[in-house]
């Protein structure tokens, strides 16, 4: 069974489908990366999926549970969110702002802190945990969004699902290659990850399974091999796309060809 | 922790200077030998001229100050963190504006030479209802958000402000004047059942921020993801403007409309404590119940044999202190981005 399970996701506004009966599948133990271009329902299908957003038609499982069956509180002991926008209204601590993942959890004093700085820790972030978070730069911002997500779902197992909303958007390539390796190492610790990503070549690179979304719908699901086509994906962004080999590693990029002036 | 020890020193030393001025000089071992015998052996204002001026007239107002200043800095505090908000207030959910409605009410109807409690129960009723009705128009698709609160606030304090005003047109010159003036706020004539009332209201408003107040933290991430982390937004939110909304009332209730002291308290607490409101929330009590300690001793000390309107005080001195805050805050702020 799926740990966490979208069906027939139909979500309509103002007499648009943004989202039109699209399914999603997180498995235990991977990482799923959903691509698509602008507008194509990627947040929207990520949104359903965290219980955030009510679809006027399907349903949502968590380990075969309905999501309307949980609480707000059982929620989110099983699954974080790491949202689109990650700036805090007021300037808390960055170790302050962490433990704030651990407020479902009940922790006994000191140790929502522990937590929080072990989670700090493994995105190499200790050094900031007691900046204000305002004075964090967008990419910065978002690397304490994704340490306070991990916070949330210490300890990770098996139950834990993880949903990141175009967590590298801000991000250096250091940072968005180190948060994207984070993420695998969640996976690798039984947790289903489900991440929301623009970045084609790093999708291709650290997908178990990649769900490609177009025009509200889900155009096709599969291993990276079966989704990274250089015609479906050209097709699907309307701008030429190339897939490649690289030393065994599959590599996309869009083609560039400029003309000698 | 030292900011606490500060407030609570500045809290006595502030409530016995006001006690000990006025026209009626009382040395400060005096104040604390009628103290030590009305604890110890009852109150009896007959028992000597310091007995019946503090006991009656200075240390109910003493108490009423301290108490209003802690509830309206504590919906203050309370506010801004279910607003998301630093420049939050009580008065955005109308709560200041219906008070003065029903004030406005029962003085142009002469209903407070009636009946004494006419007054409190109006200003509370009027405050508590203009909130909900904030709340209810607020609520588009099951939700409310701060965008839609805000807004419904403003055209709900402008209908107030309206009604009002028509109220002030309609009365005759004498109730004319005790709107305006009840609308500047005034501690006079305070007395031990108005004490007991607010403490009461207090009391339990209070003990219920305490509560719930590591979960407003949470919602400084924004609604959905304080949701995701596992907050009841839409459950916190509503409690929380009632206690606001209840705080306030009682505070308006018995003083009348006291301005900037839900905004002063929590925003200087902020730059010194930091902005997390499991400190921010007792702290603000203690420094509301100072601001407003100092603000009631201006107010009868700074034109002598006058009691000028105490709002006039909390406004002269919170708002060029605001704007200072704000700026440094701004300024801060941008420094970040």
């Amino acid at each position: 069974m799926a740990a966490l399970e979208v069906t027939g996701a139909t979500v309509e506004v103002g007499g648009t489908a943004i989202l039109d009966d699209a399914d999603l599948r997180l498995n235990r133990g991977e990482v799923t990366i959903v691509i698509g271009p602008n507008g194509a329902g990627k947040s929207t299908l990520l949104a359903v999926a965290a219980g955030e957003r009510r679809a006027q038609a399907g349903e949502v499982k968590i380990d075969g549970v309905a999501l309307g069956d949980l609480s707000v509180a059982e929620l989110a002991k099983r699954r974080a969110v790491m949202p689109q926008d990650t700036t805090v209204a007021f300037p808390f601590t960055v170790r302050e702002v962490v433990a704030m993942g651990r407020t479902v959890w009940n922790d006994r004093p000191g140790a929502a802190d522990a937590v929080a700085m072990e989670a700090l820790e493994t995105i190499g972030l200790a050094a900031f945990a007691d900046r204000a978070i305002t004075t964090l730069s967008g990419g910065e911002t978002q690397l304490v969004a994704f340490a306070r997500v991990i916070a949330q779902i210490t300890p990770v197992g098996d139950s834990s699902v993880v949903l990141l909303d175009e967590p590298t958007a801000a991000m250096d390539v250091a940072h968005a290659e180190a948060t994207l390796r984070t993420a695998r190492l969640l996976a690798s610790q039984g947790a289903a990850v489900g991440i929301v990503l623009h970045d084609l070549d790093a999708a291709a690179a650290y997908a178990d399974r990649l769900v490609l979304m177009h025009q509200g719908c889900v155009r096709r699901t599969g291993t990276v091999g079966d989704v990274c086509v250089e015609a479906l994906l050209s097709e699907v962004y309307g701008s030429p796309i190339e897939v490649y080999d690289h030393a065994g590693a599959i590599r996309v990029a869009p083609r560039r060809r400029f003309e000698p002036a | 922790m030292i900011t606490g020890v500060v407030l609570g020193v500045a809290l006595v030393a502030s409530l016995l200077v006001s006690v000990s001025i006025g026209q009626f000089h009382a040395a400060p071992n005096e104040v604390l030998g009628s103290l030590w015998n009305g604890l110890m052996h009852g109150v009896d204002p007959g028992r000597s001229q310091v007995d019946g001026v503090l006991w009656s007239v200075r240390f109910p107002r003493a108490a009423l100050a301290a108490l209003i200043g802690a509830a309206l800095a504590v919906a203050g505090a309370v506010m801004q963190g279910v607003f998301a908000n630093p420049l939050a207030e009580p008065s955005i959910i109308g709560v200041n504006a219906g008070a003065s409605v029903g004030a406005a009410i029962v003085f142009v109807f002469g209903f407070s030479q009636t009946a004494s409690w006419s007054l409190p129960l109006a200003a509370f009723i009027g405050a508590v209802g203009t909130a909900f009705a904030v709340w209810g128009l607020s609520r588009v698709g099951g939700t409310a958000s701060v965008l839609t609160l805000i807004l419904a606030g403003i055209a709900v304090n402008a209908v107030a402000v309206a009604a009002t005003s028509f109220l002030i047109f309609m009365g005759d010159r004498s109730s004319r004047e005790q709107v305006v003036f009840w609308q500047l706020g005034s501690l006079a004539g305070a007395r031990w059942a108005d004490v007991g009332l607010t403490a009461a209201v207090f009391a339990c408003g209070f003990v219920a921020c305490l509560a719930i107040r590591r979960r407003i933290d949470v919602l400084a991430l924004g609604d959905a993801a304080a949701s995701s982390t596992g907050v009841a937004v839409e459950r916190l939110r509503f409690g929380a403007l009632v206690l606001v909304s209840v705080l306030t009332a009682a505070a308006v209730a018995f003083a009348g409309v006291i301005a900037f002291v839900g905004l002063i308290v929590p925003h200087a607490l902020r730059l010194t404590v930091g902005p997390s409101h499991r400190h921010l929330v007792p702290l603000s009590a203690l420094g509301g119940a100072v601001l407003l300690s100092v603000a009631d001793i201006a107010a009868r000390t700074v034109v002598p044999f006058a009691d000028l309107p105490i709002g006039i005080f909390t406004a002269v001195v919170g708002g060029p202190l605001f704007l200072v805050m704000l700026r440094r805050t701004l300024s801060g702020y941008r420094l970040g981005r």
